[in-house]
């Protein structure tokens, strides 16, 4: 089914779990993003699911852990200081390997920060936020029709990689309003966890992975008796202090992650003879695009690169689209973030800039864009 | 009819409690009445948070998962509404349950959710070697009270009644057939179970406050348990020498009993569509 709406991107967000056959919200109320909550309270028992509200976001990603094992497609949507305290079961699910969709609608912090403020600060957070060395997967979309493709895609990269993957978007996105066009996924094309070959019973190779890295790990209930830990574990699923085996699967569970990065093309606009990249995501990129047509206008070739997936760092693609670029422009809405691992994958060839601020206009962008590539690469 | 042993991983023995720890009992307990009421695991989740106590589902051949410290409520919460033809079980320890975890242990009371929390209750935090511990009693030593405890113990059981458990039990690993008992009954309740169970960190409580040995430990439970506490008189008293009374007094068996619609009933009994 193709249907065309005018509706808020958090509301965008909502309909594209439901799409992806999510059936367990649990939740606790925060802003910019309880309208997802109110949407899933409302829709999720008419779609045969559950709704619950949590008493806290330690709870809230607890319980959809739970109903994940159980086998049901779970989520749970935050803000920052929210998507703090979930770090904890984040690590959790990574190394347990459990399914599950976290929305982050980011606003200004730190701590209580600007509730109601956009902001784009919790992009390292979704990578380093959890202890342990970490692998993430975030997904950073653009418009509130992608905020609705990327959720169906969310739920499909935790089925099929039993990984957490973060979708991250800004107060503005959250509450912006757009019109756009929802296709219904063919049932098909959506990815369910992948389902364990050996038969019911006591189960001693749980965690053992298939030819994509996944551990294929039955429901609970479907006759299968195994353990989850969030302690190192062996391919049983036990319990163990060997750490050539903890190294072991740490390594996998980084591997797993490592073909997301071409699932998710980015947005490349006027790449091919651009001598100054912008690089910006989520509501950023709609600002950078305008500010490449304006540049452009005034003589600087400009393009740019909007990335989709933030997180495991798209190296390859990052360093395609910025290989012919004199300068790269980094243009958030943090002190940088992004722009780390940026600058690390250019490795001195061109200089970054980075454009911070928390909240900027295309006009005041290209005049920053312009300073900075004349000042860093004579580019006039 | 299924024995006991059936339903354990043996593969994983030895396993890691201590010499005169109670859990080991206490398991024991849980163990028989499975054997007694399942064939098999298959539909049994039992979940576990971060502790000693938390470490023994490992060990029992069911749908286990051992969670983060304090949280083992939230997901057992979750399996439930994902699952409700599960049954459920949460092993806790007083650390994970009442402490870190306390907040959780209210709400699924308050919620009612049909699931049956066992907390082992040593007193203590033995896995990271013997810290206070939300129910350490006044003036008890610890590695975090080397002067004596200043707090006085939570009474775990009083505050589940409090947040609205609809079956509130105490046990001991003293006495096993009375605990088997309320395990059973707590089970059967269709709703919120409850069982604060007594059981002796040996290595770190009873060492670092010189009470003796783990049996004579067992027995100072028999000693604060008021329905048996006549019958014991005969038997060795044990207080430390500044004579502070290694536990409270306290009652046993079942304490409450409040039937209500379980969170899952409720839950079913709202037609869709129906909003405001």
């Amino acid at each position: 089914m193709v249907e065309r709406r005018l509706i808020q991107g958090n509301e965008a967000c909502a309909q594209g779990a439901i799409a992806a056959g999510c059936t367990f919200f649990g939740g606790y109320p925060i802003s910019p993003s309880s309208e997802i909550a109110e949407y899933m309270a409302r829709e999720m028992a008419k779609a045969g699911g559950v709704f619950i509200q949590m008493e806290d976001e330690l709870a809230s990603l607890g319980s959809v852990l739970g109903a994940s094992l159980a086998g049901s497609k779970s989520m749970t949507a935050t803000s920052g200081p929210g998507f703090t305290l979930m770090q904890e079961h984040l690590g959790y699910a990574t190394l347990a390997e459990i399914p599950c969709v976290v929305v982050d609608v980011m606003r200004l912090g730190p701590s209580t920060g600007l509730p109601t403020s956009p902001s784009q600060g919790d992009v390292m957070q979704a990578q380093w936020g959890s202890h342990g060395d970490r692998s993430a997967v975030a997904l950073a979309p653009g418009t509130v029709e992608e905020i609705y493709d990327f959720t169906i895609a969310a739920f499909n990269v935790a089925e099929r990689l039993r990984t957490p993957v973060v979708l991250l978007f800004d107060e503005t996105m959250g509450h912006m309003r757009e019109g756009v066009t929802l296709r219904t996924p063919d049932p098909g094309s959506l990815w369910h966890r992948p389902i364990p070959p050996q038969a019911p019973g006591h189960m001693l190779d749980a965690f053992i992975p298939n030819d994509e890295d996944v551990a294929q790990v039955p429901d609970f209930g479907r006759g299968y008796r195994f353990h989850v830990t969030g302690l190192m574990h062996d391919e049983r699923g036990y319990p163990t202090s060997d750490q050539g085996v903890a190294a072991a699967l740490l390594d996998r569970l980084e591997r797993k992650l490592a073909p997301v990065e071409d699932w998710f093309p980015p947005e490349e606009y006027l790449l091919d003879d651009a001598d100054v990249v912008i690089v910006a995501y989520g509501i950023m990129g709609r600002v950078a695009r305008q500010a490449v047509d304006q540049l452009r206008a005034g003589g600087c070739r400009a393009g740019m690169f909007r990335p989709t997936v933030l997180w495991p760092f798209p190296a390859r693609t990052v360093k395609k689209a910025t290989e012919r670029a004199k300068v790269v422009v980094v243009a958030e809405m943090n002190a940088g973030q992004w722009a780390i691992p940026v600058e690390q994958t250019m490795q001195g060839r061109v200089p970054t800039v980075k454009i911070n601020s928390l909240g900027i206009g295309v006009d005041e962008l290209c005049e920053q864009v312009t300073a900075a590539a004349f000042t860093e690469a004579g580019v006039a | 009819m299924t024995t006991s042993k059936e339903l354990l991983r043996t593969e994983l023995m030895p396993h890691m409690l201590c010499p005169g720890c109670g859990h080991g009992i206490i398991m024991g307990a849980i163990l028989r009445v499975l054997a007694k009421r399942f064939e098999n695991l298959d539909n049994v989740v039992l979940v576990a948070g971060i502790g000693c106590s938390s470490r023994i589902v490992g060990y029992i051949d069911g749908c286990t998962v051992h969670t983060t410290h304090g949280r083992a409520l939230t997901f057992a919460t979750g399996i439930k509404l994902a699952r409700p033809e599960l049954t459920v079980i949460v092993v806790t320890g007083d650390g994970d349950g009442l402490s870190i975890g306390g907040n959780h242990l209210l709400h699924a009371a308050k919620r009612n959710v049909d699931l049956t929390c066992i907390l082992f209750n040593n007193e203590t935090y033995g896995m990271t070697g013997g810290q206070l511990a939300p129910t350490t009693v006044l003036n008890a030593y610890s590695s975090t009270s080397p002067y004596g405890n200043t707090e006085p113990a939570f009474d775990a059981a009083k505050i589940a009644i409090a947040a609205g458990a609809t079956f509130v039990a105490r046990g001991q690993a003293f006495r096993t057939d009375a605990l088997e008992e309320l395990i059973d009954q707590a089970l059967d309740n269709d709703g919120f179970s409850f069982l604060d169970v007594m059981t002796d960190c040996t290595e770190y409580f009873v060492r670092k406050n010189s009470l003796g040995h783990g049996s004579d430990m067992l027995f100072t439970q028999g000693l604060v348990n008021e329905d048996i506490q006549a019958d014991l008189a005969a038997g060795p008293t044990i207080r430390p020498a500044d004579g502070w009374p290694v536990r409270d007094l306290q009652k046993t068996g079942v304490l409450h009993q409040a039937p209500r619609p379980s969170l899952s009933a409720r839950l079913s009994s709202k037609p869709a569509g129906q909003t405001r």
